[in-house]
């Protein structure tokens, strides 16, 4: 008596099967008219820095968009190391990532290589604020210099009564609370601008060097943005960096520039990348900078991750080609960058800056 | 459908192509498990092995060579599971006697329910948990811990925030509890009912019953249950990653916040932004984890094995 | 001391010992409550008092058993005390994770959030979890394809064909190894093994299927070989003594009996895998869209799905986090249903 159960159970699986590969999500039927529409199609990858992931996803959806979502666009948040292999390899048409190419490896070199020869484009797409984020009961505002806040990362600072942060804060009452500093427990290009900032600014108290991993042992480790955050405001004595789109509600230290102390802002952290120094010996096609963090002037804020978008200026492909150009072309736009600065909470390119990016975007297929 | 019934075929040659195909198919099956094992171990090894010799600073800034690197990490490992077996076999053991023996039906059958369910949240959600949920909630535990029992060194100086190797043992613990607990419930509840009414017709109360008749015959299944726990508790990437607050210090504190982390998590938490001679490190520590469930299970075996030769004595 | 004497004095005894009233462990219970509660109002900590009261309850029934009926009964009933806690400490947070879950998901299940994928064209529209669905079930498919035969039949020859010996002995220690294999580096063998083959960055929901179908297998085998060792071999030699071929005699006899097991076991790995995170990450790549082709292109699935909303860390991703999660776990609760139903269908019949 099983047998007849069990013949009535293979087509019905079948059957069952077929209906859930016939239909597609719904949102996914059909593009609307749009009289504005660019024209793209077919699919375009990129992978690479998690930092711009929420920038990545604003731009996709609005050049998806333009194009009636015929354009499908992917970027696979899976870390700039790998998203610059993966471009070099050519798995993937671009790449973004925090830390600008380096011939260390041999890595332009061979990213020279897959663009056929030509020289690598490569763009500031991506400008954030890392805010040092901290939770004092009755402190609303917070004025630190370098020096203290290596300290307090470093374990040599252990209580906000201490005189260091008193000096710098004459009016605040700091309270006789153990400090929890928070750092990232994974490895990640905001924890290497953060500490290129302390060795940088403070080299007495900070004696590390800037990589991805924070090389101190002690204090609060939390995984990604998000756990920072949430670490950081849910523990009362806590203080943690993170990228200031995310830190929400907390309140962000003033950090010393020059004499003054300023306030994380998306302008500050677009001055700075305005005032620093382009990298020696880079093609024309090339904006990697050395990010400036003992600037003088105060309406900069040093504290910023800096993260570029690496293409090529021509592909073998004409529809790749356009589509790299057609999504470029927008993310470096004013437009673009103001999206990214709604959604992503980025802050937009200086407008020279930007117009630069925008002529080397235009090189793509000319 | 076919005359097997109707005629017996032990003598015709038909039954032993049948057999000697099933037999070969059974056969090729097990062979892929050791083939999928060996290309397992060979890709570890042939990727990590550069590995073990890299320069002083890829394995910074916390140690110089390979062993400094991966020795916090074995450690950290090996806590947070021993730690997560202290507490879920026990429990374990004792929901699924509970269940196969103790509860109603109507109380046991939806708790088992659930507790299959359970081996089916995302780790992602156990770490959530874990870190937003159960730390903060275990800070006063651990304070009166070390207040109290402060003289044993496990209990030093307390994280603030409860982020610890201890609550990061508590959550592995919960995360294999369910699969611990199914495979040992499933395996009381076949003792045969027979063994059971003679243990009780020979005057046993019920815990005797479960001694004399339900564990001797559960055995291997209960070991097994335990050593799939290991295994997930040994190889759980995500929900370490998120609760346990990272640092280098080797103590034999279980409370502080700068206990080192498990192989597995350190994995999850260098991938994304390596260097190709990091990658052929982590690998390498992938490596170490490998052998070391190699050993744990030649130990298990071998214990398991020896209580064996003395029941039989 | 000796058994003889044991026996002498039992025949001494009355035929009825004495037994502590029934009412006897409700009694220390609310005793040790009450006392737990006392400590809580003298200042200490609320985990000091139900360790109070858990201590109390443990140390004064088998006490008072012991005092009255004798030690087997005192061990008995601290047993019977200890298994129940158990379950009690195990259950409640095991509940409550579960409640977090569902309480925390169901805010966000609507239509729009089934059906629609995270495909958008405008950043303004609503998204939803479709595309993910369907990858969480191919790549699982796909696994438990792999998975189910190779492990089932590999049980079948360590409990009917390996009599023991050494190879037999090597798979089951080399498969105990296997379930220690740390997810993410299944992963990495993954991505290692199809980028060899097919190129570098290859991404399809088949790659993460072979992972996942690494973490599988000894579960699978593991589950199955435990309930084939269960079938008594009265059956299988029952059988034989018809003139049954070995084989069919697997087919028709040992599985059908252990079947019940074996679903759940595979149920189990099922569960166990189609909540795992890291080597997808690794292996399958991300989509927006739906993807039907398990061969190719990128394929989200439900879990990866979570972690990158939760990485996210907005409000609304924290919600669609949770929301997925309850999917995932409605799907698993219903692939329970199934299995337990053809468990129930294909068994043999009792009496």
């Amino acid at each position: 008596m099983n047998t007849p159960i069990r013949r009535a159970l293979v087509p019905s699986v079948a059957l069952l099967a077929i209906f859930a590969t016939a239909c597609g999500a719904d949102n996914e039927k059909g593009g609307s008219d749009n009289d504005a529409s660019t024209g793209l199609s077919g699919t375009l990858a990129g992978a690479g820095a998690t930092s711009q992931e929420k920038a990545q996803e604003a731009w996709y959806t609005a050049v998806q968009g333009q194009n009636d979502g015929n354009l499908e666009i992917t970027y696979n948040a899976i870390g700039s190391t790998d998203g610059r292999s993966q471009f070099v390899e050519g798995a993937v048409s671009f790449a973004g990532t925090d830390s600008y190419l380096k011939d260390d490896e041999g890595e332009l070199t061979a990213a020279k290589e897959r663009c056929g020869g030509e020289d690598v484009i490569e763009v500031p797409a991506y400008v954030s604020s890392i805010a040092i984020a901290f939770n004092v009961p009755g402190v609303d505002t917070l004025n630190l210099t370098a020096d203290t806040i290596a300290q307090i990362f470093d374990g040599k600072i252990t209580n906000w009564n201490d005189d260091a942060i008193a000096a710098d804060n004459p009016d605040a009452e700091l309270p006789d609370l153990k400090i929890t500093p928070v750092h990232r427990s994974d490895d990640s290009g905001t924890t290497k601008n953060f500490t290129d900032y302390l060795g940088k600014v403070a080299p007495d108290s900070w004696g590390y060097e800037a990589e991805d991993a924070f090389p101190v042992s002690g204090g609060e480790g939390a995984e990604g943005t998000s756990g920072v955050v949430e670490l950081i405001g849910s523990t009362e004595g806590a203080i943690g960096y993170a990228d200031a789109s995310q830190t929400g509600d907390l309140t962000a230290v003033s950090v010393k520039v020059g004499d003054e102390f300023v306030a994380p802002s998306p302008e500050g952290a677009a001055n700075t990348v305005a005032v620093s120094e382009p990298v020696a010996d880079r093609a024309e096609t090339d904006m990697a900078v050395d990010v400036n963090r003992n600037v003088e002037d105060p309406t900069a804020y040093p504290v910023i991750l800096l993260s570029y978008i690496i293409a090529c200026q021509h592909y073998d492909d004409a529809e790749e080609e356009a589509n790299v150009k057609g999504y470029l072309s927008y993310i470096v736009s004013d437009e673009g960058q103001s999206e990214a600065a709604d959604y992503a909470g980025s802050a937009p390119l200086s407008a020279d800056t930007a117009a630069r990016a925008q002529e080397i975007v235009a090189k793509i297929g000319a | 459908m076919t005359n097997t019934a109707a005629s017996p075929d032990w003598t015709t040659s038909k039954a032993g192509i049948g057999d000697r195909i099933f037999a070969a198919l059974a056969l090729a099956a097990g062979l892929v498990i050791v083939g999928a094992l060996a290309a397992v171990f060979v890709f570890l090894a042939i990727k990590g092995a550069p590995g073990f010799s890299r320069a002083a600073d890829v394995y910074g800034p916390h140690a110089t060579d390979f062993f400094g690197y991966v020795g916090p990490l074995l450690v950290g490992t090996l806590t947070a599971s021993v730690i997560a077996l202290i507490i879920a076999v026990p429990l374990a053991w004792g929901i699924a006697l509970a269940i196969s023996h103790y509860a109603p039906k109507w109380l046991g059958t939806p708790v088992a329910y659930v507790i299959d369910l359970l081996a089916a949240v995302p780790s992602v959600v156990y770490g959530l948990w874990g870190a937003f949920y159960l730390a903060p909630k275990t800070v006063p535990a651990y304070e009166w811990l070390h207040e109290h029992f402060g003289f044993i060194p496990f209990f030093g100086e307390t994280s603030a925030t409860g982020r610890t190797v201890m609550t990061a043992g508590i959550v592995l613990a919960i995360m294999i509890l369910p699969i611990i607990t199914a495979i040992s419930r499933e395996v009381f509840s076949r003792t045969p009912r027979l063994n059971e009414e003679a243990a009780y017709a020979l005057g046993a109360t019920k815990w005797e019953m479960i001694r004399m008749s339900v564990f001797p015959y559960a055995r291997s299944g209960m070991v097994s249950a335990v050593m799939l726990g290991l295994g997930r508790a040994l190889g759980e990437t995500m929900a370490v990653t998120m609760v346990l607050s990272v640092g280098f210090d080797l103590s034999w504190n279980l409370l502080g916040s700068s206990s080192p982390t498990s192989i597995a998590a350190n994995i999850a938490l260098k991938y994304k932004e390596r260097s190709a001679d990091l990658l052929a490190v982590l690998i390498a520590t992938g490596l170490v984890l490998f052998l070391m469930t190699f050993v744990v299970n030649f130990v298990a075996r071998w214990i398991v094995g020896r209580s064996e030769r003395k029941m039989a004595r | 001391m000796s058994t003889f004497e044991e026996v002498e004095s039992r025949v001494h005894v009355p035929l009825t010992t004495p037994r502590l009233p029934r009412v006897a462990p409700i009694l220390v219970g609310v005793m040790a409550v009450a006392l737990g509660g006392l400590v809580v109002v003298l200042g200490a900590s609320i985990f000091v008092g139900v360790l109070a009261a858990a201590v109390t309850f443990l140390v004064a029934l088998p006490g008072w058993s012991y005092g009255v009926e004798g030690r087997r009964a005192a061990v008995d009933r601290l047993m019977t005390a200890l298994i129940w806690s158990a379950f009690g400490v195990a259950v409640v947070p095991l509940v409550s994770l579960l409640w977090q879950v569902v309480s925390s998901g169901i805010e966000r299940i609507d239509g729009t959030f089934l059906t629609y994928s995270a495909f958008r064209t405008q950043i303004d529209q609503p998204t939803g979890i479709y595309h993910a669905i369907i990858g969480t079930l191919m790549i699982t498919l796909g696994a438990a394809l792999i998975s189910v035969p190779i492990g089932v039949l590999a049980a079948i020859y360590l409990v009917e064909y390996g009599n023991k010996n050494r190879l037999s002995r090597s798979i089951t220690f080399l498969v105990d190894v296997m379930t220690g294999i740390p997810s993410i580096v299944a992963g990495l063998f993954a991505f290692a093994l199809f980028t060899l083959m097919f190129g570098p960055a290859y991404v399809s929901g088949f790659g993460g299927s072979v992972a996942l179908s690494l973490l599988m297998i000894p579960i699978v085998v593991r589950a199955t070989e435990e309930m084939l060792m269960l079938v008594p071999s009265d059956l299988r030699e029952a059988s034989y003594a018809l003139g049954t071929p070995k084989w069919r005699t697997i087919m028709k006899v040992v599985i059908p009996t252990a079947l019940g097991g074996i679903l759940t076991g595979i149920t189990l790995a099922i569960s166990r895998i189609i909540g795992e995170t890291a080597p997808l990450l690794l292996i399958a790549g991300a989509a927006t869209k739906t993807n039907f082709n398990l061969f190719d292109g990128g394929m989200t699935t439900l879990p990866v799905y979570i972690y990158t909303e939760r990485l996210d860390g907005s409000d609304e991703a924290k919600l669609n986090a949770w929301g997925a999660a309850l999917v995932l776990i409605v799907i698993v609760m219903l692939l329970n249903l199934v299995a337990r139903l053809v468990g129930r269908l294909f068994a043999p019949s009792k009496g």
